[in-house]
């Protein structure tokens, strides 16, 4: 019955709702744009994670090594394409 | 919107076009009632999840929309060939060079390569199908109709005109208020989710279903393109899909994205449009050089040079096309720490480029090269492509750019990139992978005569707008007066769009010609060519492979064959396939009319088509499909059959 009950994902999705509760903090209450935005970006790596890491499986999978190859990919178009627009759009925008 | 607005009136040629589109459209069915071959039409082709018969469905779209783009474009030539022409006004061709550019990019050069590589991959590493056949299906299903939709806006409420690019504020409600640039963003949007498809499809199917013993390092060169392109394809094509819905959200549900006032910000859209953009020239171009790979080292009878290099410089091109897209707006309000550092990107995309033309050099080098028509397309690629690459390195250079932009010389660059970058090398690869498909080749000598005329024009047409662009003609201009002297060579150019012309037409008479008279062809290997397409039957059985080849090498069937060792051994098995179905066509028509609905903002039908969508995506959820096998006597059957043997019964 142990190994039946996937404990594990239980409290898994547990965290991950608690995850999303405390992410709302930064709307609900009076808080500095620097420190909301603190809570949104740790609890947005935190949760990021563990759905990969739980409930994709990245870990049990036998190529494990082409996913993080992937998610490393992802990652840097993603970095490359938010920056890069705040880069060109921004902080070197219209200026001399 | 008025009714009196909702076909486009007071056009000629429109009326022509609308007259050629009903006739089209009522003699198909008439012809297919006649011939009583609807029902071979649907459980044959419309349902079908067969790789090569998508392939050809993408392939015969793609035709037909170069077609409609090369008619845009003998347009666009005749109206500039001499100084205030009045074949067109100023409206009309904005529409013109924006479906132009629209069809040519997004439903010719995407759906043939796409084509191709659905013909192609599966044989190429040893499969029988791609990983998803069905999802594979609705791809096709979902650019063909976003192609539909997009081609019926210029008799149906006025195509887009704001260019293939849509700058805002241009596009915006304000400034473009018909329903174009509505259909602009739907018809895209639609054929894009079908791409985005396919980019995992692929992915997934070369990832996971190479035959035994093809490493990642024993994958023909085509392989290796494709499966970098859809990396490519799927970290960009998001991009496209946000942007676009944020220009469907900002003219039709009054959001201000994109917008000069309340926080909006016109120049967002050129920045999120460039950051898909520079990625998807790219797209297009990467499984080209797979193509010309393959072709080229086909027919100097030698293995690939640099393989390794080949590799490494398409996962740097693959990542540098990430970092390059500012090039695009060097002249729109940059500081010049943004434009030196796009410049130094791009410039760097030239190296792993060049070291992918040496290569082919050197491939070249001492080998004994037959001079077959998709060897000549590969050929002339070189120069031609290198020219459009230093012109690129021209362009890139942002001080310099200030004089280049937005002129002639810039759309000289892109054609000579993008023609024999793309449309050589799909016209390459359709004369080689034909015989596969269809199990006789094109005819050789009116393949030559397509070329000459092709190439030849191709260069008459665009060489003299490098030099009209230097001399200050801009880009998009519908007229211009005498004094300019720009007349001489626009109508030089007119003459060679006229030759392209001759050349594409001698191409679709090959195809009926070889139809007719073309030997056929007996072992499946009409060019002893080197990768495993080449060691199965022509046409290709429905399973691909009755036996699955085992690969120790690269070019594994070339040194099968020199070897007399065979790629597969043992007996036959049953074959699992999946099942036709006719789902995937009836979601792409919902779709289209969901995206016609949309366009015209007619909530009510809109909804309705929307639910039918999601409808079908819930009906494939419960339903229950395992797919059907193929018994060992049928295998035997065929494989008798296709070589030529007779039948004992
Ligand atoms: C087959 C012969 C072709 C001819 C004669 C041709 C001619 C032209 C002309 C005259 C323009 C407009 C120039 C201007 O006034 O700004 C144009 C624009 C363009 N062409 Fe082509 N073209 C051809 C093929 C292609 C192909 C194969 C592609 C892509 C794969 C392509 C992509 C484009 C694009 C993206 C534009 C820019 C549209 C815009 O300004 O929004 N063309 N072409
Ligand atoms: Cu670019």
């Amino acid at each position: 019955m142990k190994q039946l009950f996937p404990a594990q994902h239980v409290m898994g999705f547990l965290f991950s709702l608690l995850l999303s509760l405390v992410a709302l903090v930064a709307v609900l209450f009076d808080l500095s744009f620097a420190a909301g935005m603190t809570i949104l970006v740790v609890t947005a790596l935190v949760q990021a994670g563990l759905q990969l890491f739980l409930f994709m499986h990245v870990k049990e999978n036998a190529e494990s090594k082409t996913l993080y190859l992937n998610i490393l990919y992802a990652l840097f178009v993603g970095l490359v394409t938010i920056f890069g627009t705040l880069f060109a759009m921004r902080w070197g925008y219209m200026v001399k | 919107m008025k009714w009196d607005e909702f076909f486009v009136t007071g056009e000629p040629m429109i009326y022509a076009a609308m007259v050629s589109i009903v006739v089209v459209s009522l003699a198909i069915p008439i012809a297919l009632t006649y011939f009583k071959k609807w029902n071979w039409l649907w459980t044959n082709w419309l349902t079908t999840v067969d790789h090569k018969k998508i392939g050809v469905m993408y392939i015969l779209a793609a035709l037909l929309m170069l077609f409609r783009g090369g008619v845009d474009a003998l347009l666009m030539r005749a109206q500039t060939a001499v100084p205030d022409n009045g074949l067109l006004d100023g409206q009309h061709y904005n529409e013109i060079f924006t479906t132009h550019g629209v069809i040519m990019i997004l439903f010719m050069a995407m759906p043939f390569i796409i084509g191709l590589m659905n013909v192609v991959i599966p044989l190429q590493i040893g499969a029988r199908d791609v990983a998803f056949p069905r999802l594979n299906a609705v791809s096709f299903w979902l650019f063909f109709s976003g192609a539909m939709l997009f081609n019926i806006s210029f008799v149906i409420g006025g195509s887009p005109d704001a260019g293939w690019s849509a700058y805002f504020p241009l596009a915006s409600l304000e400034f473009s208020p018909t329903v174009g640039n509505n259909y602009y963003a739907i018809a895209l949007q639609i054929a894009g989710i079908g791409t985005l498809l396919t980019g995992i499809n692929f992915l997934v199917t070369i990832l996971k279903m190479r035959a035994p013993g093809m490493t990642l390092m024993k994958m023909p060169m085509f392989t290796w393109s494709v499966l970098i392109t859809n990396v490519i394809i799927v970290f960009a094509f998001p991009v496209l899909t946000v942007a676009l819905a944020l220009m469907t959200l900002d003219r039709q549900f009054g959001t201000q994205f994109f917008a000069m006032q309340s926080g909006g910000m016109d120049m967002l859209w050129a920045n999120l449009f460039w950051v898909w953009g520079h990625p998807e020239v790219y797209i297009v171009v990467l499984p080209a050089f797979g193509i010309y790979s393959e072709i080229i080292s086909a027919f100097a009878r030698k293995n690939l040079y640099g393989y390794k290099s080949m590799v490494v410089s398409m996962v740097a091109i693959s990542l540098l096309s990430f970092v390059v897209w500012a090039h695009h707006f060097y002249t729109m309000g940059h500081g010049v720490m943004v434009n030196s550092v796009f410049s130094i990107t791009t410039m760097a995309i030239a190296i792993p480029t060049g070291v992918k033309i040496f290569n082919w050099l050197f491939t070249l080098r001492k080998g004994k090269i037959s001079f077959t028509t998709p060897m000549l397309y590969s050929l002339a690629f070189i120069p031609i492509f290198t020219i459009g690459g230093v012109t690129g390195v021209m362009l890139a250079m942002a001080s310099a750019d200030y004089q280049y932009h937005n002129t002639m010389f810039l759309v000289a660059h892109f054609h000579y990139v993008l023609i024999p970058g793309t449309v050589f090398a799909v016209i390459a690869g359709f004369h080689f992978w034909f015989p596969k498909v269809f199990g006789f080749r094109l005819n050789e000598k009116l393949g030559k005569w397509a070329f000459w005329f092709i190439t030849v024009s191709f260069n008459v047409t665009f060489f003299p707008l490098f030099i009209l662009g230097l001399n200050g003609m801009t880009r998009r201009m519908y007229t211009y007066s005498e004094s300019t002297g720009y007349g001489a060579l626009n109508m030089v150019s007119m003459v060679g769009a006229l030759g392209l012309t001759v050349g594409f037409i001698i191409l679709v008479y090959n195809i009926y010609y070889s139809v007719r008279y073309s030997p056929r062809d007996t072992n499946g290997d009409p060019w002893d060519a080197r990768s495993l397409e080449w060691s199965t039957h022509s046409p290709v059985p429905e399973y691909n492979f009755a036996l699955i080849p085992t690969v120790d090498r690269l070019d594994a069937h070339w040194f099968s064959k020199k070897e007399g060792k065979p790629l597969a051994t043992g007996k036959y098995e049953p074959i699992h396939m999946p099942n036709n179905s006719g789902v995937p066509i009836i979601m792409g028509a919902a779709f289209f009319f969901w995206g016609f609905f949309m366009v015209f903002s007619w909530w009510i039908p809109a909804i309705v088509f929307g639910v039918v969508i999601l409808g079908t995506l819930a009906y494939r959820t419960f339903e229950k499909d395992h797919g059907h096998y193929i018994s060992v006597e049928e295998i035997e059957r065929t494989e008798k059959a296709l070589r030529g043997e007779q039948h004992e019964n």
